[in-house]
């Protein structure tokens, strides 16, 4: 099913969406991958707070080429997230309700999904142009110094992507 | 005795950075329009409808093709009637590569060190193979390795007694672990034969070749055309959501082995095959 949605959504939106349905977003979300990932798992162990509250939350996994000019941001296409199932059933447990990427995830964290009633969507990979067409304001708010990588708080408009893992663990990667 | 100048090195390889991550060549830009035209399953068929949009996009608006612009690889032939002037040619292609990302405002995706991890900022070092041949000619082949599909790659150590069999189940398996992990439809370069070192060269060279021609050896090209068969018959399909294409072509290298080995690496590539080739 096509579906329109504005982000953040609310838990139980995110439990509306079933493995399949292929959804627009529009509204803000939020870009960490590895480093970003790695720093902020490293901030929650030492007792200090986020750069952004996760809570109610989408992190989209992705690190863009640098805009030229007149350019809100360049190509911006998913990356895999498998690299992130090490940081991520801690991220579900306080609050983070969607996460966009490519690829499969852990059974950790396919359980923190149905656990919290939470969403794993897919982006098209190696789409970064296209994808990049529907990103509207770019700004990055954290971890500057990691290029690529810094944290970026995003606001996106029809930003299409495809909804893998459902609240109930339905999986559309697996078949047969 | 014939002079290239590190400068001329430069500039070429700056420009080949920028033209292969914002173009396919035809032959991997033909694959995509021919499997869009062909894919069946419909979330498939529309994925493909958009990775044609994202490649028009992409030229029009000089984004890159993929954000994942690579790891640098080289593979350079050098005639030994060449003299390079000015400088070191490792020194020119890296300084190229430095001028081509940060110019042509490509992602920098090095660190510095497997381990600590610092970004180098200007995605140097490149990783480059040299080959001498005969002549005075300086060819240079770029292909930009994003590491969502690098990272999907695989080398087995065979047994001889494992024969072509074992072969495509190799294959077969690398391609079913990646899934959709490696943003198919896919490119897959296997090597087979030679040393450890030598298979996975071999692999990565096979991924350079052009697309719409199959292996002069007739046992190879049949090879080639079964498991791309095989491969697409996998329903992993466009984005991992199923259809019959998984990979637009695969590509089969081979060397003389030992006669107690049978060494197969599989590099796979996502549909973003990029490679720029320039003669001087």
């Amino acid at each position: 099913m096509t579906k329109q949605i504005n982000v953040p959504f609310s838990r139980e939106e995110a439990k509306s969406l079933r493995a399949g349905d292929y959804v627009y977003l529009t509204g803000t979300i939020y870009v960490a991958r590895d480093a970003a990932h790695k720093r902020m798992s490293e901030a929650l162990a030492a007792g200090e707070p986020l750069p952004f509250d996760v809570k109610g939350q989408v992190i989209y996994y992705m690190g863009p080429t640098p805009a030229r000019e007149g350019q809100v941001i360049g190509s911006a296409g998913p990356t895999t997230a498998s690299r992130m199932d090490k940081y991520t059933p801690a991220l579900l447990d306080l609050g983070l309700l969607g996460m966009i990427g490519k690829g499969k995830r852990s059974q950790a964290v396919l359980d923190g999904i149905v656990r919290n009633g939470c969403v794993y969507f897919a982006a098209v990979g190696g789409a970064g142009a296209l994808l990049s067409m529907c990103i509207t304001e770019s700004e990055v708010i954290a971890y500057d110094d990691l290029g690529a990588e810094a944290v970026r708080k995003l606001k996106v408009e029809n930003f299409p992507c495809i909804v893998v893992v459902d609240s109930e663990g339905t999986n559309l990667y697996v078949r047969g | 005795m014939r002079e290239i100048s590190c400068e001329s090195i430069i500039q070429t390889v700056a420009e080949m950075c920028v033209e292969a991550n914002l173009h396919l060549t035809e032959d991997v830009s033909g694959a995509l329009h021919k499997a869009a035209a062909c894919e069946v399953n419909p979330l498939g068929k529309q994925i493909l409808a958009s990775l044609e949009e994202n490649l028009e996009i992409a030229g029009r608006e000089n984004i890159p093709i993929c954000q994942d612009t690579g790891m640098a690889v080289f593979f350079v032939t050098i005639g030994q009637e060449v003299h390079i002037t000015g400088g070191s040619l490792t020194d020119a292609i890296n300084e190229g590569v430095r001028k081509g990302y940060t110019e042509g405002y490509l992602r920098k995706s090095v660190v510095n060190d497997p381990l600590l991890r610092v970004n180098t900022k200007d995605n140097t070092p490149a990783v480059i193979h040299y080959d001498i041949v005969p002549g005075d000619a300086l060819k240079l082949t770029f292909a930009p390795k994003g590491f969502g599909s690098e990272n999907m790659s695989k080398l087995y150590m065979l047994k001889p007694a494992d024969g072509v069999e074992g072969v495509e189940e190799a294959v077969l398996s690398a391609v079913r672990d990646a899934g959709p992990n490696a943003c198919p439809p896919m490119v897959i370069g296997v090597g087979i034969g030679g040393t450890f070192e030598k298979a996975a060269i071999l692999a990565k060279t096979a991924l350079t070749r052009n697309m719409s021609e199959h292996s002069a050896l007739p046992h190879i090209a049949e090879l080639e055309e079964r498991l791309l068969k095989r491969i697409n018959d996998l329903d992993i399909g466009p984005g991992g959501f199923g259809g019959k294409t998984t990979a637009f072509g695969i590509r089969v290298e081979t060397y003389p082995t030992h006669i107690a080995g049978l060494p197969v690496a599989v590099n796979i590539c996502c549909h973003v095959n990029r490679h720029s080739v320039r003669e001087l």
